[in-house]
């Protein structure tokens, strides 16, 4: 068992800014099962992206030693054909074609110059055996389920000749059986002699299967527990996974004026149609005047899919169930129109892809959200629209030569800037902001953290989604914790520690702790 | 000896040659870098010009006369209200091709009423109307059904394409004899009474508009140095001014040679202005650039998203309504051959204009530029006696030079 199929030595990759990672190691023994934990954030993507050459040779540092040798991965291409197989959470398979074609796609299986597709079904039946899936080989990928496409994934891999499987959280959209069934397969393929890393949030499934278990934290390895030597529990690995001083970096808060409840939403079961699954269950908070509400939670627990039907994004979600109320008189919002004008404005966390218009300038960005307060008659007051765009561009200082400035050529932080001067101006009563510090610096984040402070104490309410528990600890009043489409806990800011919210974001009981 | 001497001379003449230089340096080196940042939008005047001076050789300056002049403006009508409605659609990322049979159909729908005896001004108002109902179904297909633009707008041509030959089915191409309705891509604006050999009323328009021109751009100069925004250097800003004043009192000067100002540039002149309006001016326009520049960010900021792609199918086929009131007009007929093609002449004229091919990018006021450029082809090439399909050919080599052109400096910039 010690023979050893991949090592990771020293690797340390940086983007523009940031250290992802930072000298990890990180040692996978043929034919085990590896588990990859770690927060958000911590690099656990980056180091499989560094492996299956996303991040091709030559742009991070260390060494690849993968089956004896050292390899120097200049595309996926060249992980895959060295039989390494990566399987996403957004899976490669085409919804339009049938199982033995996706089995087959990218690795046909020739007959002279054309596809031998009598083959093709013979094997792929094969394959489907192989991975304990009972569906006929024409059958289209689009009318299977989650947990069986993931299972066609594995046998897309396995007809490739892999000898290592890297699955990234392969069981976040499944229900309990088929993730089950999917973990004890991969078991079965280690009888076969198929390595697999398993990154997951899951830690019940982790130490279930998990022959040896590496945690990373802010781009380092912490360390790796050997399962097969003793038990390793739950909560072992949460000390791990947090573990870090509190530091003193957030901004104090002067007047804490908490008032009314002002925001409720009760019941509230939310269905995605593209999806075709339940992604919200029964969700119950509610959010106070003057009070920052934050939402922790991994991954995919569906806290942004809770802030965006809230705010009346309703062709992508379908709202089963539940009521929203404001100030206690019920409403329904079917487009964020409505929302905005019931006094909701939600800040997005993909700036780029859905927040600010990147080919406009910083005003323009600024004023589009309430452009009525600057119209007389029909006309927009541009004076009135510059002169709001340099006050904010002063009192936020975003950095800028002139707010005429096109908002891509600004800095990350800056954008983000640009986004609160945009929400400011909208002037609502309850501001969602959905991961409001992601990727920006140390200074911009406290400055956000500054403005967030004095709109609270100015009597906005603020519902902050974030991955950072440091950041969800050190600002909010009151914490929920979701899971899996659920709120798994509510906890107040001083009973609130990084072990208790991971706890409940992970889903191992409370009282465990 | 000797070299020694030339060395010095040359050191002198160099020296002399600095300062002649000097002044103009600082002034040169700004136009070169704003024609360089601005590539894009020069291109087209560069093109403009680059046509003329070949039609002009090529026709032996008959290309130039005032005469064609005045006749390039009177046929450029037509394209430049259905390129205005096209830039909008282009802005938001959709695209019309229905847009030439719309005018076909519509244009003959004129047509008829007229025959039958319709007053004038009811039949515009009406086909208007109309144009307006076949935009806002095609609106509610794309906005409110989901249908793709490109899908419903193709169907929409061939819809069209069949009601025009379905109506004159009957009669086949139809006169019209209605002096007011010819007159209006075919008249000219009356003179003021004084005996004078050329049109004096257009030269008076002609200098109020450049008056007016030049007061704003003075005045935008003006709030921008307020505002300590980045200004071009007075050097540059009155040369600027200086060729826009050279360039419509030439106009000016050819249409009065002629028979003044037609009334299609008027009407094209209003046009402009309403919608160079709509999309600087409004909230409106704002949500239009919004669309087109991320319709995800422009939706979670409030904008109804639907509203206004079911505005801009209505508004382009107001504008098909219009080009085909001004093309029946232009022909004093209607023929089951109008409007084929015409949807390449809008989409080329935005395209050559600079609106962007991915959106979110583009001014009314350069798609009429545009719209200039591709009747200005059209009409040298007919001045040549080119034959019709080697003019399919350029025109189309021409539109995807003008795209392919387009991409290429915007992913520089």
């Amino acid at each position: 068992m010690s023979d050893c199929i991949l090592e990771m030595r020293n690797i340390t990759k940086k983007f523009p800014g940031v250290v992802a990672l930072k000298d990890v190691n990180f040692k996978v023994n043929r034919g085990e099962i590896h588990c990859l934990v770690g927060e958000n954030g911590a690099g656990k993507s980056t180091l499989m992206k560094v492996l299956s050459g996303v991040h091709p040779y030559g742009t991070y540092e260390g060494d690849i030693i993968y089956d004896g040798m050292t390899r120097q991965f200049r595309s996926i291409a060249d992980s895959k054909a060295a039989g390494i197989a990566i399987i996403y959470q957004e899976l490669a398979l085409i919804p339009e074609l049938s199982v033995y074609e996706n089995i087959y796609f990218g690795h046909e299986i020739m007959k002279g110059r054309t596809i031998d597709w009598n083959q093709t079904i013979v094997q792929a039946a094969e394959m489907l055996k192989k991975v304990r899936l009972d569906v006929n080989p024409s059958v289209k990928v689009k009318e299977l389920s989650v947990g069986k496409r993931q299972l066609v994934e594995i046998a897309k891999a396995l007809c490739r000749n892999v000898k290592l499987l890297v699955l990234d959280e392969p069981t976040a959209a499944l229900n309990e059986d088929d993730s089950a069934n999917l973990l004890n397969l991969l078991k079965q393929l280690k009888e076969q002699g198929i390595t697999s890393i398993l990154i997951s949030h899951k830690l019940k499934e982790i130490v279930s299967v998990a022959d040896r278990i590496t945690v990373l934290r802010d781009g380092a390895s912490i360390c790796t527990l050997d399962a097969t030597q003793r038990k390793v529990s739950e909560q072992e690995i949460i000390k791990y996974m947090v573990g870090r001083e509190i530091e003193n970096i957030f901004p104090p808060r002067i007047n804490r004026n908490i008032g009314e409840v002002c925001f409720e939403v009760r019941n509230w079961t939310v269905y995605n149609p593209a999806a075709e699954r339940e992604i919200l269950h029964n969700i119950n908070m509610y959010v106070r005047k003057g009070e920052i509400v934050g939402i922790a939670g991994l991954m995919g627990a569906g806290r942004t899919e809770l802030a965006l039907s809230i705010f009346g994004n309703t062709p992508r979600y379908k709202i089963l169930s539940g009521e929203l109320r404001i100030n206690g008189k019920p409403m329904t919002f079917r487009h964020p129109k409505d929302a905005m004008k019931a006094g909701i404005l939600y800040v997005t966390e993909d700036r780029k892809r859905n927040g600010l218009i990147l080919i406009q300038d910083v005003k323009y960005n600024i004023s589009i959200a309430n452009l009525e307060s600057l119209t007389q008659g029909i006309v927009i007051n541009e004076h009135e629209e510059v002169n709001i765009a340099r006050h904010y561009q002063e009192s936020l200082s975003i950095k800028t030569p002139t707010v005429r400035q096109l908002v891509n050529n600004l800095s990350g932080g800056n954008q983000q800037k640009v986004s609160v001067a945009k929400c400011l101006f909208a002037k609502p009563d309850i501001l969602i902001l959905d991961e409001p510090t992601r990727g920006i610096d140390v200074g911009a984040k406290y400055e956000i953290h500054t403005i967030m402070n004095r709109l609270v104490e100015q009597g906005m309410s603020i519902i902050m989604i974030s991955s950072e528990l440091m950041e969800i600890l050190g600002m909010s009043d009151r914490i929920y914790v979701m899971a899996e489409g659920t709120i798994t806990g509510e906890l107040k800011a001083e009973d609130a520690t990084e072990q208790r919210v991971m706890a409940l974001a992970t889903k191992v009981e409370e009282a465990a702790v | 000896m000797s070299t020694q001497m030339q060395l010095d001379g040359t050191k002198r003449k160099s020296f002399f040659r600095d300062r002649v230089l000097t002044g103009l340096k600082s002034f040169g080196s700004e136009l070169l870098t704003l024609v360089r940042k601005n590539i894009r939008s020069y291109a087209m005047f560069i093109a403009l010009i680059g046509i003329f001076i070949f039609f002009g050789i090529r026709t032996k300056g008959l290309f130039l006369s005032p005469r064609n002049i005045s006749d390039l403006f009177n046929q450029t009508g037509y394209v430049a209200v259905l390129a205005i409605g096209m830039t909008i659609i282009l802005i938001i990322r959709h695209i019309d091709l229905s847009v030439g049979y719309v005018a076909g159909f519509l244009g003959a729908v004129a047509a008829i009423l007229l025959k039958d005896g319709w007053p004038v001004y009811l039949v515009i108002p009406v086909v208007l109307v109309l144009g307006t109902l076949i935009g806002l179904y095609q609106g509610f297909l794309v906005a409110k059904v989901g249908v793709p633009a490109f899908v419903t707008t193709l169907a929409g041509m061939f819809i069209f394409r069949g009601l025009l030959s379905l109506i004159l089915a009957g009669t086949g191409t139809i006169i019209v004899y209605d002096e007011a309705f010819k007159a209006i891509s075919n008249g000219f604006i009356p003179d003021i009474p004084i005996e004078a050999n050329m049109h004096i009323l257009t030269l008076v328009l002609g200098a109020l508009l450049t008056i007016a021109i030049i007061y704003g751009q003075v005045r935008t100069r003006r709030t921008a140095m307020a505002y300590r925004f980045e200004v071009t250097s007075l050097a540059v800003f009155i040369l600027k001014n200086i060729l826009i004043a050279a360039a419509i009192m030439l106009v000016a000067f050819m249409l009065a040679g002629y028979k003044g100002l037609p009334w299609s540039f008027i009407i094209v002149g209003v046009v402009l202005y309403i919608y160079n309006f709509i999309l600087n001016k409004t909230r409106l326009g704002r949500y239009i650039y919004g669309i087109g520049g991320n319709v995800e960010a422009a939706e979670l900021s409030g904008v109804n998203v639907q509203r206004i792609t079911l505005f801009a199918f209505a508004s382009v086929s107001l504008m098909a309504a219009l080009g085909g009131i001004l093309f029946t007009s232009r022909l004093s007929s209607a023929s089951p051959q109008a409007g084929m093609g015409f949807e390449l002449d809008a989409i080329a004229s935005s395209y050559i204009g600079g609106v962007s091919v991915s959106g979110g990018v583009g001014k009314v006021t350069n798609t009429i530029i545009g719209a200039l450029v591709i009747t200005s082809l059209t009409n040298g090439m007919n001045i040549m006696g080119i034959d019709i399909s080697f003019q399919y050919i350029v025109k189309g080599i021409i539109f995807i030079l003008a795209v392919a052109f387009d991409i290429k400096t915007r992913k520089q910039g």
